[in-house]
């Protein structure tokens, strides 16, 4: 299977992820299609590892979960304080850092 | 035998990616994400890297869902679930600027095509997704960046007990 469907696969999966991301209006939707954006990009770490036959696509996969599973605890532990705070959960209600 | 592997798995990643974005309620989108993770993980099994395919599916699929799904539960699903999303006219523009930087970006990935480009690395190549070559190169090239991720991970762990710590009302 060549290298380049493993690509638009992970292109595909991105740009879903993208349009996920500007569309929704629920904090943790959001966070749900940041997490698919970064799997997207693994998927392409991981096809560019086969294809070069090196290991170092894999260990940037490792890194990024580790980093995503660290996102994911701090965001959620601030939508709760969000949501404890302002009993909301839409992001166009925390908008007090934009003006 | 692994086109038809990837089109069955690649096809069910990407149906339940679209369910992610477009169900109403989070519950449900979370549950898509799920399907979607475990997919992906049979892909990085046709890839070669049983490792990431494993990690893949017991932290992401295992440990961050779950600790997304709890948090759905904890806060009101149906107050949650029920927000409608912003103008239809935001959704249009989105899928269109989607469908422009595919096209832009299909005949650079063209570029990439071809047949392996292998590389003298001292491994055959199906050592090279092994756990043996995975943590030798992990813990001799990249132990720097190793020690520096479980900084990261202790900053994240004081950084959430504090934020979900009851304040004290003054």
């Amino acid at each position: 299977m060549d290298t380049l469907h493993y690509l638009i696969l992970s292109m595909l999966l991105f740009i879903v992820g993208a349009v996920g991301f500007i569309v929704k209006k629920n904090i943790i939707s959001i966070f749900l299609c940041l997490e698919l954006m970064l799997n997207a990009v693994n998927l392409s770490f991981v096809a560019f590892s086969r294809q070069l036959n090196q290991v170092h696509g894999q260990i940037f996969v490792f890194f990024v979960m580790v980093v995503a599973a660290a996102e994911a605890a701090v965001g959620l532990a601030i939508t709760i304080v969000l949501y404890r705070n302002r009993n909301t959960l839409n992001v166009d209600d925390a908008d007090v850092m934009k003006w | 035998m692994e086109t038809a592997f990837f089109y069955l798995f690649g096809g069910i990643a990407l149906l339940s990616a679209i369910s992610v974005v477009a169900q109403k309620k989070v519950f449900y989108s979370a549950i898509s994400l799920i399907v979607c993770l475990c997919s992906v993980a049979f892909l990085y099994l046709a890839l070669e890297a049983p490792f990431i395919a494993a990690v893949q599916v017991v932290v992401y699929a295992g440990a961050i869902m779950v600790l997304f799904l709890f948090v759905i539960m904890l806060l009101d699903p149906f107050s949650a679930g029920i927000l409608k999303d912003k103008n239809k006219y935001l959704a249009y523009f989105a899928v269109l600027l989607g469908a422009i930087t595919l096209a832009l970006l299909l005949p650079f990935l063209r570029s990439f095509s071809g047949a392996h480009t292998t590389r003298h690395t001292g491994f055959s190549t199906d050592e090279v997704g092994s756990v043996k070559h995975l943590g030798q190169v992990l813990f001799t090239e990249y132990l720097l960046p190793f020690e520096i991720t479980s900084v990261l991970i202790l900053v994240a762990i004081i950084g959430v007990v504090v934020l979900a710590k009851r304040q004290r009302r003054p």
